[in-house]
């Protein structure tokens, strides 16, 4: 076995180590950045002329177990639960079902709980630091299922109201409901 | 043609009514009905005859009017002056309907425009519970927390008051009251961790007459020399801060978003208070006053009378705010002037207006969580077993949060002596875990799940004997009933049901003399007036939601049990029932 060979193993089973535990790692002090202006957020199909492709960060956190165990604390934690329940909704909309009002990609989440929504979702800007909002930008995609089932929480620690989110089947996102109300 | 038991009702309707008008100071005249209960006793009687239990079978539609909205229709059509009035849900407009035209066309449409973030902070549905007409104008409240007078004639805006604060979670949901030319109006949010009031404005101007707090210092509260409660528990100073932890009062609750009736003889308002704050009960150690119980209040000062505790230290979001309901009645061969109030925690009681001593309380549905009422004291006996507390999780706790009954009011026949109450049948599960204090967020500490109570039927619509203190006849409904109730001189009484049926039963023996599938699910509130042309006419209006209706009204997912504040698995079906959408359904005979 030449040594060259045993270096390539090394690396390759380094950076094999390093994929699997990506689920398992837990960044203390990284601070995912905000969004690269939150201009890039489209919240229409429609677009006069020649289509221009948006490119929003991606979700920091859509593979790491940690993460999403964290922002699934944090949502109690913030009262996001108090207005959408275990996902099923309350004074807010549901958040397991297939509809999503204000777009499913994780910029578009990130911008919902920064900058608030005109029917009655808060801005939470400067009330929750940017990582843990992509904690629970990641938590509330697997509300819908749509992270890995190893990643996405197994059981509550709480009175049992749903299937945990990594038995729920993932629903596919469409942006068809019509926001609350207005007149 | 009329028969002789026909006659009869006539005749003693007319007796009732002059009996009716005597109580309460002449206000009713029984052709209109001016506020959302349709008599400052809050009975919900009406005297009219011309419907009554032999012909009711033959009610025909006679008009409809949509009002293109899709969330819980909770509020009263009010008329007054050949005119309909309706407020809708947010975005709170009001429509007059003309009744003397065909098919009643739109008058006006006066928009009161809230803010559209106020829909984050209303705990359950954006509903409203009605206006109130008053000397040529309407009143009613928004969700945002304004108060507003529309001249009734033309629609054009008098005055309008902003009051409550969206950004601590205030709304505001209740129907005004107006008594003695003040308008009576308070806050909701008791989810939200709000400091609840009641608000009395001039009725001219608009301005603050008085504010009286539910909470903190006698000065806040209006408690003063003229404070004689009935129950020791109830003397002391300051107690609406001394049966907190420290602070914890200024976000206690006790909001003021159901009823208010006025007793013009003792120059008296009573209504209740809302839950204590937040719901988990290991956060507030103490009594909680002044929340979960009723006021007695003069109504030209707001100084308070008496105030009678239903749910000291509440463990359950038993508010206190449903309907107090004033009859004059004879109890052990005696005449009484009392109130009837049948509670959150599923216990009816019947009051001396007075003073506030407690005559009676028996149970009107099943309770596990309370054994009885000892009434030297005047103090529940809560079971230990079902208290919530953190980290365990309570099983099938009767009633559930929403109560025996929520807001939806029951109405009073003084011909039969019996209380009309629409209601619920529901249990829960219940875990308290801790809830933090974030202003403009919900502020409730407990998980929640909840079913059907023993039968599996989710509603009751029932007559109470008052007097006597037990049930009559029970109807069972599938779901809750959460419309209000009318009954009728003509010996009927009136209820809707979240499948969408309004219903006609003959008001001594329960029988279903009548019913109409209406196009959504009914949370409204029945009333009864003649119109233009002398006929009698019942209205209600159609359109599901509510906190239990929000399954539909807010689509949720009801795969998540605790959806909607723990309603979403025990509505699963609704759904499949019924779908968004409100309308006035008007009924005559042919």
């Amino acid at each position: 076995m030449s040594s060259r060979f045993l270096e390539l193993a090394v690396v390759a089973l380094i950076a094999l180590t390093l994929l699997g535990c990506e689920r398992e790692s837990r960044r203390f002090s990284d601070s995912p950045a905000t969004p690269r202006g939150v201009q890039t957020i489209r919240q229409s199909e429609l677009q006069p002329g020649s289509s221009i492709p948006t490119s929003g960060p991606p979700s920091p956190y859509d593979d790491n177990a940690y993460a999403v165990s964290q922002g699934k604390q944090l949502f109690e934690w913030f009262n996001c639960k108090g207005c959408h329940a275990d996902g099923g909704g309350s004074i807010g909309p549901a958040l397991m079902d297939e509809k999503w009002i204000y777009g499913s990609a994780p910029a578009n989440i990130y911008a919902t709980i920064v900058e608030g929504r005109p029917n009655g979702m808060p801005s939470f800007r400067d009330k929750i630091p940017p990582q843990q909002v992509w904690q629970l930008v990641a938590y509330v995609r697997s509300l819908s299922g749509q992270l890995r089932k190893d990643v996405e929480p197994s059981r509550a620690d709480h009175l049992f109201t749903r299937k945990s989110e990594s038995s729920s089947p993932k629903s596919a996102p469409v942006s068809s409901s019509a926001p609350r109300d207005t007149q | 043609m009329r028969t002789p038991s026909t006659l009869l009702l006539i005749f003693v309707s007319t007796v009732v009514t002059a009996l009716a008008a005597a109580q309460t100071g002449g206000t009713r005249s029984g052709e209109q009905w001016p506020t959302p209960a349709g008599d400052a006793a809050n009975t919900r009687f009406s005297s009219l005859t011309d419907i009554n239990s032999s012909n009711v079978d033959k009610l025909q539609v006679r008009f409809t009017f949509s009002t293109g909205l899709t969330h819980g229709h909770e509020a009263a059509p009010i008329v007054s002056g050949n005119t309909m009035y309706i407020v809708t849900p947010f975005p709170n407009a009001l429509l007059a309907l003309p009744l003397e035209d065909s098919g009643a066309p739109l008058r006006f449409k006066y928009q009161s425009n809230p803010s559209s973030s106020s829909q984050g902070v209303a705990c359950c549905d954006t509903i409203n519970r009605g206006a109130t007409y008053s000397n040529g104008r309407v009143f009613f409240n928004t969700l945002d927390g304004q108060t507003v007078a529309v001249d009734a004639a033309t629609g054009a805006e008098i005055w309008r008051v902003h009051l409550a604060d969206i950004k601590r979670g205030e709304t505001m949901t209740m129907a005004p009251f107006v008594a003695k030319g003040k308008v009576l109006v308070g806050n909701s949010g008791g989810e939200f961790g709000v400091r609840g009031w009641l608000t009395a404005l001039d009725e001219k101007s608009g301005q603050q007459v008085w504010r009286a707090y539910s909470t903190g210092s006698d000065r806040d509260v209006l408690i003063g020399a003229d404070f004689k409660p009935f129950y020791a528990g109830d003397r002391g100073q300051d107690l609406g801060i001394r049966t907190w932890p420290p602070g914890a009062w200024q976000r206690g609750g006790g909001t003021v978003w159901g009823w208010i009736s006025y007793d013009p003889d003792l120059n008296l308002i009573f209504y209740g208070t809302g839950n204590p704050g937040p719901w988990n009960p290991d956060q507030r150690p103490g009594d909680n006053k002044w929340t979960a119980g009723i006021f007695a209040r003069d109504v030209d000062t707001g100084a308070a009378k008496w105030f009678y505790q239903m749910s000291p230290h509440d463990l359950y979001d038993y508010d206190g705010v449903n309907e107090n309901v004033l009859m004059d009645i004879d109890i052990g061969g005696k005449p009484r002037k009392v109130l009837a109030h049948p509670d959150r925690n599923g216990y009816l009681y019947v009051i001396d207006r007075a003073t506030g001593e407690v005559i009676s309380a028996n149970p009107f549905v099943h309770v596990n969580t309370i054994d009885k009422i000892d009434l030297p004291t005047g103090r529940p006996h809560y079971v230990p077993e079902k208290k919530p507390t953190v980290g365990h999780v309570v099983r099938d706790i009767c009633p559930h949060a929403a109560g025996g009954k929520d807001w939806q009011p029951s109405a009073y026949s003084p011909m039969t002596h019996f209380l009309y109450i629409p209601h619920q049948n529901m249990c829960q599960d219940e875990e308290a875990v801790p809830a933090n204090y974030i202003a403009g967020t919900p502020y409730v500490g407990a998980n929640v799940k909840m079913h059907a109570g023993e039968g599996g039927n989710r509603g009751v619509f029932s007559a109470w004997d008052v007097a006597n203190g037990k049930s009559v006849w029970e109807i069972a409904e599938k779901f809750p009933v959460w419309s209000g109730a009318l009954v009728t001189a003509g010996n009927v009484a009136f209820y809707g049901t979240m499948d969408g049926w309004f219903k006609a039963v003959d008001a001594r023996t329960g029988r279903l003399l009548w019913q109409f599938k209406t196009g959504s699910g009914i949370v409204g509130q029945p009333v009864s007036y003649r119109g233009p042309d002398g006929k009698q006419y019942v209205a209600i209006l159609s359109g599901v939601g509510g906190w239990a209706g929000a399954v539909v009204s807010g689509d949720l997912d009801p795969q998540d049990a605790s959806a909607g504040n723990g309603w979403g698995g025990a509505m699963a079906d609704l759904p499949q029932y019924t779908q968004k959408g409100g309308a006035v359904y008007v009924f005559a005979l042919p």
